[in-house]
């Protein structure tokens, strides 16, 4: 009921308004002439400055900022922090190291402009530390790796001669272990196929150990630093009975012992 | 004398003889029986009480003891007579016969089993009749056991023995009393029984990728582990007396011989040379001294020393493989040994001073494992000749004339025969049937193969006292 009563009371008002406005006009007397103008003053007008801006304003150590600026009016543009006289309008790249904040001053005839931006630095966190130097081969990866194993014939203890040149490798690859490992001692397994007897295969294993022994011996290999030990025909690396197997059976084996 | 004793004459003669099925060899043949070999009938004895549940271990045991010596016939079990006897009193003797009606033919006396004619005539046609039962009593095995001559109807003077075998109330009691019994029966034949006999061997049963040393009853039962390294113990020997074991052990690092007591259950120190490798150790007749191979000269060489290993003396001097001397225990001047000396691995003979040597073995194939009979006039050996290398067959040797026999034929690889104390039996390994290596027992004539070992592989057996 009440929100009638304003409604119509504010429409009363505005219809009197309305009709008030409405009334004849009376005519009046002509305005002044205009003063003078002013006597005329030779003065340049003042500097501004329409931007100053720094794109990134936040960069990371090592990044840059770029800073764009427009200026009007002005007779220098210089701008702090090593960067200098400027022209009117342009763009510099920025590498600042720490948080910089750059100030612009335009000179103008009518006065001058100030202006800074704040380019602020952060620091990245630390790199980790970097990975630990490859660990050093142990003495059995070192010799799995450079010492290979050598084959010989059946009932044979003779070095072969396709197992000179393996040999010859196997002792510079041993001569570096052992200088690299100075409490190591080389043992070199003798081991013989599953055809000859338990009991010969012992002593031909053994054979076949001492004569690797001694070329590596020859070849400047310390001797004292290899050892010998048969395992006959009681560590076989394959079992089955053919010829394949019985040659990877016939060999001389190379172990370190610290 | 109250009985008629067999008269087979037991011994080992190594006869030369033309094998017709193998015309190109001499071969020697091993006379086991000395004739025709008598036949025996081994009804089962039936057990009352608390023996009851080991009566059938007992008869398996005298049944297989009897078999295996190779002496006797075995009669067919499904021809024996219904009802055998249990004890004397249920002998008669053998009746008259019945006068034969008119148009009919005599019928021979039948008692069903109560006469010994029932036995030794067709069909279970036996020379022999054992017979008995078991009992349970105060807390013993007890079996009660009969022989009889079956060729003499009067069974009074057909008994050969009766006697009482006892043993603890278990299955060990039960095998005491039948291989008790079993020997007795074996002695009238001139033959000793295996029975306390004992087989060393190598087992890998334990753990795969070790060996221990491992020990068993004749038969193959009791085995159990001598050694227990956890690593690779092999090629046992026993000295003469049986008291003293030596083996090749890599439980120290390098192979090295061991020794140890089988009185005391423990280790006897034995002096190895300092060489890479020291192995394949055997005794002389006496005990008192040890041989073996040792490469502390640059090749593995033969050397003889104190039991101890103390004073080690080398025998032979050559730049060859030389390994597994054995000496003749009934010359203890003589020995034998396995060399490549002239190029694949042969068997020689010389003397302890290390001259006088002869290569045994003709150059062919490969020769290893050289066992000495107790009789020291003979060996048995592995051999690959005939076959190609690796294949390794049973031979024997007379050692005197060179001449062979083969025992094994190519079933798999035959190898370390060695020689039951009773100079008619052989233990030897075998991967035949292309199974894992096992021991088997045979008689020197290369029948009756038994296997003796199931679990795991198991190796050089060497039969001992």
């Amino acid at each position: 009921m009440k929100q009638r009563h304003i409604a119509i009371a504010l429409l009363a008002v505005s219809l009197f308004l309305t009709a008030a406005g409405c009334k004849k006009k009376q005519p009046v007397a002509p305005p002044p002439p205009p003063p003078p103008p002013p006597a005329k003053v030779e003065k340049a007008p003042a500097a501004v400055i329409n931007s100053f801006t720094a794109e990134p304003s936040t960069i990371i150590r090592g990044e840059s900022s770029t800073l764009r600026w427009s200026v009007a009016n002005a007779t220098e543009v210089a701008i702090d922090g090593g960067i200098g006289t400027v022209p009117a309008s342009g763009s510099r790249q920025v590498y600042p190291s720490a948080n910089t904040t750059y100030r612009m001053t335009a000179k103008g005839g009518g006065g001058d402009a100030i202006a800074a931006v704040t380019v602020t630095v952060t620091t990245p966190p630390p790199p980790p530390p970097p990975p630990p130097p490859a660990a050093k081969a142990s003495l059995g990866e070192r010799i799995a790796r450079d010492v290979q194993d050598v084959f010989f014939d059946y009932d044979k203890s003779e070095v072969r001669e396709d197992a000179r040149a393996t040999l010859q490798r196997n002792a510079d690859a041993i001569k570096a272990i052992l200088n690299d490992f100075p409490s190591a001692v080389i043992s070199i397994e003798g081991h013989c196929d599953e055809r000859g007897s338990a009991e010969y295969n012992l002593g031909l294993g053994d054979r076949r150990s001492s004569s690797v022994r001694e070329f590596l011996s020859q070849v400047g290999v310390p001797a004292d630093r290899l050892k010998t030990i048969s395992f006959g025909k009681e560590k076989p690396f394959c079992t089955e009975s053919d010829e394949s197997c019985w040659g990877k059976n016939r060999r001389a084996h190379f172990v370190g012992v610290q | 004398m109250r009985y008629n004793k067999p008269a087979t004459i037991i011994g080992l003669a190594l006869v030369a003889a033309i094998a017709a099925s193998r015309a190109q060899q001499s071969d020697i043949v091993i006379k086991l029986t000395g004739g025709q070999k008598k036949t025996i009938a081994l009804p089962d004895f039936r057990g009352a009480g608390a023996a009851a549940q080991y009566t059938d271990l007992f008869n398996r045991t005298v049944y297989e003891d009897v078999q295996r010596s190779g002496l006797l016939a075995m009669a067919a079990k499904s021809f024996y007579p219904l009802n055998p006897p249990q004890q004397e009193t249920d002998l008669r003797p053998t009746p008259a016969p019945a006068a034969p009606r008119r148009g009919e033919q005599p019928q021979p006396p039948n008692c069903n089993g109560r006469c010994l004619s029932d036995w030794a005539g067709a069909p279970t046609s036996a020379n022999y009749l054992g017979f008995g039962y078991a009992a349970g009593q105060t807390g013993q095995f007890v079996a009660f056991g009969h022989f009889y001559n079956t060729g003499i109807a009067d069974p009074n003077a057909a008994k050969v023995f009766r006697k009482l075998y006892t043993g603890a109330l278990s299955e060990e009691g039960a095998r005491k009393a039948a291989h008790e019994y079993a020997a007795d029966i074996l002695q009238q034949f001139g033959v000793p029984s295996l029975a306390g006999t004992r087989i060393y061997f190598v087992s890998d049963r334990s753990a795969r990728g070790t060996k221990e040393i491992w020990v068993m009853d004749f038969d193959g039962a009791n085995q159990r582990p001598i050694t227990s390294y956890k690593s690779i113990s092999t090629m046992p020997a026993v000295s003469p007396d049986g008291l003293r074991l030596a083996f090749t052990s890599y439980a120290k690092g390098q192979p090295q011989i061991m020794m140890y007591s089988t009185e005391t259950g423990r280790f006897i120190p034995f002096f190895n040379p300092p060489a890479p490798t020291n192995g394949t150790p055997s005794f002389t007749p006496d005990g008192e001294q040890v041989l073996f191979a040792s490469s502390i000269g640059g090749f593995m060489q033969i050397f003889v020393s104190d039991r101890s290993g103390a004073n080690a003396r080398r025998l032979s001097t050559t730049r060859a493989i030389e390994v597994e001397p054995k000496v003749n225990p009934k010359n203890p001047s003589e020995l034998l040994f396995v060399s490549g000396r002239g190029g694949l691995q042969q068997i020689y003979k010389m003397n302890m001073g290390g001259s006088d040597v002869v290569r045994l073995t003709n150059g062919e194939g490969e020769a290893s494992n050289p066992a000495w009979h107790p009789e020291g006039k003979h060996i048995a050996f592995a051999w690959t000749r005939g076959y190609a290398p690796g294949n390794w067959n049973i031979f024997l040797m007379d050692v005197a004339s060179g001449e062979t026999v083969q025992l094994t034929h190519g079933e798999g690889r035959n190898e370390n025969p060695s020689w039951a104390p009773d100079g008619r039996h052989i233990v030897f390994s075998s991967n035949r049937g292309g199974r894992s290596s096992q021991i088997y027992s045979m008689l020197a004539d290369g029948t009756a193969v038994t296997p003796l070992t199931r679990d795991g592989s198991n190796w050089m057996p060497v039969w001992s006292k």
